[in-house]
């Protein structure tokens, strides 16, 4: 059954939980949403290059990056290119299925929220914290920067900025949220593919959405991280994607790395109670 | 309709560093311009693997100098104190010198989560080093004799949690080659950081007065390459696919590795087969310290190279997917 994030950590009369879901079928590449991000957050630029990556310089996300616009060109078919058009209206490049066209996929990644946060719980200092709508946010005043969440992550998503030696990552806009208003990336989405709302409301927005696109010819649409029975207890922002999750350099199938800490601590128990024994051993050996 | 996969066309697909010839064909997988999906964790060389080492060192002392304490070994005892002492002072500063805020690190313990081994650590830490140095100092100045044999039994009940709880730091990480090895890894640590501790016994003192030493150091090295063996085994999967223990045998790091067991080896058959000669068992020792600092610099190594390269989080996930519930 579905977590309460917000409730687990102890807000008791909270409001629902809010999320994003970035819809990449409509995805248009404009990067409005990491301008927007970084215009709000005052989020420091963090260098200019030319990665060779198609249209994306961004590279991924980062301590100074809060929303990264992937761009995958894909060699297919070209009854492929533009399936989303009725297949009579579709210009054609070639011959049919056998000649080559191009398909251009956009999306727009962001910090997941994640029911279960492996960087929250990690985190020694209390610096991360769970908001009242079900977020995951940095306290900038308290993190000491000892990196752990930034190996934690499944995502690859929070980092430590060079120049204050702090880690960061989207606050999904806690500020805004906190006076009413929608993210700032959401807000310049010229297209509504980030949409951002009650992650309720979203996942049955978004599982409708997947039915048309199926309905549409595009078998390969599919929803991620929206189910909370997976690996991270679903993410407070989840996606819809044209392909496999790792096509656009997200984990196929994450898992949060403290499922695993109990047992951990029972091996770690166990191997400590061997030193212990160890030198009661030695204590009571061949005395000199 | 069956989908057009896009595998092998385009710039989806990874692309192969120049020139590297691998002796396993690689598992067919698809990133994003093969980059890493996870992040390495934002950890120095030598703060962490020196800390790593450090703390095994101090925490296995502390076992040593109770044991040695007990039994009538003086000199042993004294030794293994003080380097109790050393080594947590030493590993005190590399954690803090690694952190971003080093001014801030008492905020280590502004809460306590069981679900952060670092917050469990740096508890642990508050309270074994002024035990442990109490146990030193008392030692060395002769002064509250019954109090510091005292701290000396409580830094033996302390010092194995920090000898091991280090082995949970890492593994809970999203880092393949540490989390898939964490059923192991306490064992291998904690046998590396006895047979350092016992290493270094064996090294300062003269062999008539360093049985307990020789002991320690016998057992914690045949514990570490039998658990290391068993970490490989595990995390290699049995399968012909990508295994998660390459990592840890190839390049530099699998030489620092595979001289890390030459010398853990050679240091367990000199601490049985020299202990009347001082010569065999000072080097003997001197092995088995060095062994243990090149085990966790090459686990730490190992680590991080698990992270950089895409194919090492995606394929096990692939596959993992693939067997819950077959795709067509």
């Amino acid at each position: 059954m579905s977590i309460d994030p917000a409730a687990r950590a102890g807000h008791l009369d909270h409001p629902p939980r809010m999320g994003f879901f970035t819809d990449t079928s409509v995805c248009i590449g404009c990067k409005a949403c990491e301008v927007a991000c970084k215009e709000w957050n005052a989020v420091p630029e963090d260098g200019l290059s030319l990665s060779g990556m198609s249209y994306d310089n961004t590279v991924g996300l980062g301590a100074s990056t809060w929303r990264h616009v992937a761009f995958i060109e894909q060699a297919v078919p070209a009854s492929r290119v533009l399936s989303l058009v009725p297949s009579d209206d579709a210009p054609h490049t070639g011959t049919g299925d056998a000649a080559e066209g191009v398909r251009w996929l956009m999306a727009s990644d962001v910090c997941k929220h994640c029911t279960e946060s492996a960087c929250l719980d990690v985190c020694p200092t209390g610096a991360l914290f769970r908001t009242e709508f079900g977020t995951v946010v940095v306290q900038d005043d308290v993190c000491n920067g000892c990196g752990y969440c930034v190996g934690a992550c499944p995502f690859g998503v929070i980092a430590r900025r060079e120049q204050d030696g702090q880690a960061h990552k989207c606050t999904l806009c806690y500020d805004r949220l906190g006076a009413g208003q929608e993210p700032a990336c959401a807000k310049a989405c010229p297209t509504k593919s980030i949409q951002f709302g009650p992650l309720d409301e979203l996942r049955e927005r978004a599982r409708l959405r997947v039915e048309d696109l199926h309905a549409a010819g595009q078998d390969s649409a599919q929803l991620y991280l929206d189910n909370p029975a997976d690996g991270i207890g679903g993410g407070g922002a989840f996606f819809l994607l044209l392909d496999e999750p790792e096509v656009y350099g997200l984990p196929p199938d994450p898992v949060v790395t403290t499922r695993d800490l109990p047992d951990m601590w029972r091996h770690v128990g166990i191997a400590a109670a061997g030193l212990v024994a160890t030198a009661i051993a030695l204590g009571f050996g061949k005395r000199k | 309709m069956t989908q057009a996969r896009a595998r092998g066309n385009g710039t989806g697909r990874r692309r192969r560093r120049g020139g590297e010839q691998p002796m396993v064909p690689d598992a067919e997988f698809t990133s994003y311009y093969g980059r890493p999906v996870i992040r390495e964790p934002a950890w120095g060389v030598p703060d962490v693997p020196g800390y790593l080492f450090l703390g095994g060192l101090a925490g296995a002392s502390s076992v040593l100098a109770a044991g040695a304490q007990q039994s009538g070994y003086g000199e042993l005892a004294r030794v293994a104190k003080v380097a109790a002492l050393g080594a947590i002072s030493l590993s005190a500063v590399a954690l803090v010198h690694d952190l971003g805020r080093p001014s801030r690190f008492v905020n280590m313990l502004r809460v306590f989560k069981p679900s952060s081994p670092m917050s469990v650590g740096s508890w642990l830490l508050a309270a074994y080093g002024p035990v442990a140095g109490a146990a030193a100092v008392s030692e060395v100045t002769g002064i509250l004799p019954k109090a510091g044999r005292a701290a000396t039994v409580g830094a033996a009940v302390l010092g194995p949690a920090i000898a091991t709880y280090t082995a949970a730091l890492i593994c809970d990480t999203a880092v393949p080659a540490w989390h898939e090895g964490y059923r192991e890894m306490p064992y291998v640590f904690a046998g590396s950081a006895a047979s350092a501790a016992g290493g270094l016994g064996l090294l300062a003192t003269h062999p008539d007065h360093a049985e307990p030493a020789r002991e320690l150091a016998v057992l914690g090295a045949a514990v570490e390459l039998i658990a290391k063996r068993q970490l490989l085994a595990r995390i290699a999967g049995g399968s012909d696919e990508q295994s998660l223990a390459e990592p840890y045998e190839t390049g530099t790091t699998g030489a620092i590795l595979r001289l890390a067991e030459f010398l853990t080896a050679g240091g367990l058959a000199g601490a049985l087969l020299g202990r009347h000669s001082r010569l065999v068992s000072a080097l003997s020792g001197a092995s088995l310290v060095a062994a243990s600092a090149l085990t966790r610099f090459g686990i730490f190594k190992a680590g991080m190279a698990s992270a950089r390269d895409p194919k090492y989080t995606i394929v096990p996930q692939r596959r993992r997917l693939e067997n819950v519930a077959p795709r067509h």
